[in-house]
């Protein structure tokens, strides 16, 4: 179905016909995000580059009743900004100017296109920087990162980008433009940027955003500790943290995802050891090294088999590279894969990483684990191939490795957010109740719902079924429902 | 149906016949190694010109993908989106997965120019282009009346004329002949035809033998590169021989998707070279560095040059892999800049067919380090693309210059006293928006090896 010639019109006057995409080819390549295995052909993609251009798309949409869908770098991982049926991807990659950079007040003013690490890199002059290192972060954008509340490795002592956010600057799904929070960080009344910060483009669309920026720690140590188990390294991460120590980051890696990472960027990674942890401590000179030591012989009791000390800037950037291509870098041992994003309380790490490796061989598919150990967000890697019928197996394992997070006391998602991939999981972690005061919440924004439709909760009529070629949902199988 | 639904498919399902040619279609494995990560955007200089997807390598490779599935025609919006692709493959470097974007690219071109029929401007401009510069003997021709009408320019009167007719060919939409005039290097008749001696013996003790393949527009517009790269060989101790008949590699069109010609001198090339007795094929050219390097895989499916392609290939080296192997031996001074308190800034410029297609990264800049108190500086942003892209920036005018502009920015930010880079397309492309911007005098733009020369002859630094 085409767009009312009306809407169209009046598209072509909120950002200018030359910024539409709206060719049947070209609209294409907004058919979906990071996560491949859902696609859904937007009507048109709007492609504004100021603010009063998003509100005026916005107004459109609200005037007309077409559902729309924001989309930064699109490189999400719960099919977050897959577009909608009918509706128009709104692209938020034109909007990517640093508009200022306080260091006295240590924060910045920047545009929902700029990438995480562009922040960085405009702040590095002043000794500042940006913490939330989502492992995208030199693609993924700040708009994104609020979208979805990005977590990275540095969360684990740092926090994730909500403590980094003092306000934001939002299209409401009715066109007005407005300010969550404000220059300090407590605001008088309800937290309104914090019901904002992780509503996964379900509320509105960031236009600007004013982040914290932290100073550049005096010293960073990054070490390379191989072990002959998941479970040892396991221990590791739980004996670091009972040390009184807060790491700045601890990942853990397996076998499979260290091949992957190492043959991609030729790190320095062991190929074949079963689990690789990556510590890193920063902070003052001092207090570093005294820790370090520390973290070495707790290694080291635990039958570390191989401790690496990344000896350079140089070093310590090739660790981080094939730790933050890991995903993308399955690409290279597997034709196809899905990312889970659980979270299980720590201490249960070599617990679910035993249960996961059962279910995996149980169902003929491998599993590559490479996650964030320190707060016990898992990143599972299902490697499948479509071509080989392994899609349904593999999204059913998929699955069941979140919702087994769930029982063990942990949740759906860390960080990638429930976007369309976890939608139908909700109900596994959330009872009725709260599911129905979220989905107030939601309407106290988006009345018409028109803003993200169809992500985050799950849409009762379509659960279980998805978006794709027609399959009987099985509701409609035992007659209970028709199609009409 | 009360969804209206996409593909649930991680792969796109085959809809028809392929919309390729069977000659050589992108390889389907090639294809399915893309997952849709993304991080190739902020390396993508079109991407980040215009931030739309179609102009983004993971787009290009999903409508590749398309029109394989028999989704979408050759025609139209795919031929115009690859064609805005400047072949730089910085995604190639970028990419965690390992997709071969390079090797998807060099298929998908071609089978545009068999199979989509271009506007009649488009195309004539396009012969044109192929008319004249794998051509040396036209390319000096060219150079003559070039070299006139510079020396012409400087009379004001002349001057105010030609700009006023540039002018007008720029606003009348012929804004790509105005680009092609505006990129013309100053070039000395002298230089248009000097030749290099066909044999220059190494000084002391041999270390090896070399052939140079001189290329076309460095020959003629470069010749001054040449002349060093051969002195500077035989000073480190290398025999170099300098075949008189060689012709075009077929770099530039190889990397247009002109693929029969492009063959055709990348046989004569390999028929040329390969009975000389050298050890090595130097090239001081990224750009034919790189598509000589391919020429392995080019003929791969060609039973009568397969072999021969590979072992020729296999021979090629660009200059600074030469020379980084060794240890230096001619004895180097240092090169002398106005202020003696310090030493020469220079400013290196990764070629993209240096850097991203050949990894050529670390020997240019070790080659550099081997000249004392040389304080070598890195360009922000350096993997991306300055514009010159082979022929891009003839064809495509408007984006090249946006990118020229921003590569000069991010030159000047570093405030060098030399830039340095080995083609001879960047260094129009980065010498024509460094003239254009803000800035103290022209800043000399030259080939590494031109510096090598300088120190180790100690002579002073040229100019261009």
């Amino acid at each position: 179905m085409s767009l009312d010639p009306r809407a169209h019109a009046a598209f072509a006057a909120a950002v200018g016909a030359e910024n539409i995409v709206d060719d049947p080819v070209r609209r294409r390549a907004y058919e979906c995000d990071g996560l491949t295995g859902y696609r859904v052909v937007p009507d048109m993609v709007l492609l504004p580059r100021t603010a009063e251009e998003v509100a005026a798309s916005v107004r459109v949409c609200h005037e007309h009743g077409i559902p729309f869908v924001a989309r930064g770098a699109g490189t999400g991982l719960s099919g977050g900004a897959l577009p909608v049926a009918d509706g128009v991807v709104i692209s938020l990659a034109r909007l990517k100017r640093v508009l200022e950079v306080d260091p006295e007040n240590r924060r910045a003013v920047v545009e929902p296109g700029v990438t995480n690490l562009e922040i960085t890199g405009a702040a590095a002059s002043h000794g500042l920087y940006y913490a939330p290192d989502p492992s995208s972060q030199q693609v993924c954008t700040i708009g994104g990162n609020v979208a979805e509340n990005s977590g990275g490795a540095h969360c684990l002592k740092y926090g994730f980008t909500t403590n980094h956010v003092l306000s934001v600057e939002v299209v409401l799904p009715d066109g007005t433009l407005v300010t969550l929070g404000g220059d300090s960080p407590e605001q008088q009344g309800p937290d309104l940027r914090g019901v904002f910060l992780g509503s996964e483009g379900t509320l509105g669309i960031t236009t600007k955003i004013v982040v914290r920026l932290l100073r550049t720690p005096e010293t960073v140590r990054t070490l390379l500790a191989d072990f002959p188990s998941v479970g040892e390294a396991g221990d590791v991460v739980s004996d670091i943290v009972a040390a009184g120590i807060v790491p700045a980051a601890v990942e853990m890696m397996d076998t499979l995802a260290i091949e992957a990472a190492e043959e991609a960027v030729h790190a320095g990674y062991t190929l074949g050891t079963p689990a690789a942890l990556v510590v890193e401590l920063d902070g003052p000179v001092e207090e570093c090294d005294d820790q370090f030591e520390q973290v070495k012989v707790i290694c080291d009791k635990h039958g570390c088999t191989r401790l690496h000390i990344a000896g350079s800037p140089e070093e310590r950037a090739a660790i981080w590279r094939g730790r933050k291509a890991a995903f993308a870098a399955v690409g290279r041992i597997s034709p196809d894969y899905f990312v889970q994003d659980g979270v299980v309380p720590r201490t249960r790490l070599a617990e679910v990483l035993g249960r996961i490796a059962d279910m995996g061989s149980e169902a003929g598919i491998r599993v590559a684990n490479v996650f964030h150990a320190g707060d016990g967000n898992l990143h599972p890697l299902v490697l499948y191939s479509a071509a080989a019928g392994e899609t349904e197996r593999a999204e059913k394992l998929s699955g069941q490795i979140a919702e087994l997070c769930v029982e063990l006391g942990g949740s759906l998602s860390g960080e990638h957010g429930i976007g369309t991939d976890k939608a139908c999981s909700m109900p596994k972690m959330f009872s009725e109740d709260d599911l129905a005061v979220m989905q107030r919440v939601r309407t106290a924004f988006d009345a018409d719902g028109i803003c993200n439709p169809g992500k985050v909760l799950p849409t009762p009529r379509l659960c279980g079924e998805r978006p794709g070629k027609y399959s009987p949902h099985p509701l409609e199988e035992s007659g209970v429902i028709e199609r009409l | 149906m009360t969804t209206p639904a996409g593909s649930a498919e991680t792969n796109i399902p085959q809809a028809g016949p392929s919309a390729f040619d069977p000659h050589r279609p992108p390889e389907r494995e090639l294809l399915d190694d893309c997952v849709h990560c993304g991080f190739c955007l902020p390396t993508c200089p079109t991407y980040q010109l215009w931030g739309e997807e179609m102009d983004s390598p993971r787009g290009r490779i999903l409508l590749m993908d398309l029109a394989a599935k028999g989704e979408i025609p050759l025609e139209g919006p795919f031929t115009e989106h690859i064609d805005r692709c400047l072949g730089c493959m910085a995604c190639v470097t970028a990419c965690p997965s390992g997709v071969q974007y390079d090797k998807l690219l060099e298929s998908v071109r071609p089978q545009i120019e068999r199979n989509v029929e271009r506007e009649r401007g488009d195309q004539l401009f396009r012969n044109a282009i192929f008319a004249l510069f794998p051509y040396k003997r036209r390319l000096k021709a060219a150079a003559l009346p070039g070299a006139l009408y510079q020396r012409l320019r400087t009379v004001p009167a002349v001057r105010k004329l030609a700009d006023k007719a540039i002018g007008r060919l720029a606003t009348g939409g012929f804004s790509r002949l105005a680009a092609m005039e505006s990129l013309l290097p100053p070039v000395t008749v002298r230089e248009a035809f000097a030749t290099l001696p066909v044999h220059t013996a190494a000084i002391g003790e041999r270390r090896g033998r070399v052939a140079l393949l001189s290329g076309c527009v460095q020959d003629v517009f470069f010749h001054r590169v040449n002349e060093a790269t051969v002195r500077v060989l035989s000073a480190e101790g290398y025999d170099v021989e300098v075949p008189k008949d060689q012709q075009c590699c077929g770099a530039l069109e190889l990397h247009s998707g002109r693929e029969e010609s492009a063959l055709g001198r990348a046989r004569r090339t390999i028929a040329r070279f390969e009975r000389l007795d050298v050890d090595t094929i130097v090239t001081n050219v990224a750009g034919c560095g790189s598509s000589m390097k391919d020429y392995g895989h080019l003929m791969s499916d060609d039973p009568e040059w397969a072999e021969r392609a590979k072992a020729f290939s296999a021979r090629v080296k660009d200059v600074h892999e030469v020379l980084a192997a060794l240890e230096p031996r001619a004895p180097r001074s240092p090169v002398g800049n106005m202020d003696a308190s310090r030493g020469l800034r220079v400013a290196y410029h990764d070629a993209c067919h240096l850097g991203h297609a050949q990894k050529v990264r670390a020997e240019p800049r070790a080659v550099l380090r081997s000249i004392p108190e040389l304080d070598l500086v890195d360009i922000p942003e350096a993997d991306l693309c300055c514009g010159s892209a082979g022929i891009y920036n003839m064809i495509m005018p408007e984006a090249a210059d946006d990118l020229g502009k921003r590569k000069a920015d991010n030159v000047r930010s570093v405030r060098p006293d030399v830039i340095v880079t080995a083609n001879p397309g960047c260094l129009l492309q980065i010498g024509k928006h460094l003239a254009s911007g803000p800035g103290e005098g022209p800043l000399p733009l030259l080939h590494p090896v031109q510096l090598l020369d300088a120190s180790i002859r100690n002579v002073p630094v040229p100019r261009t």
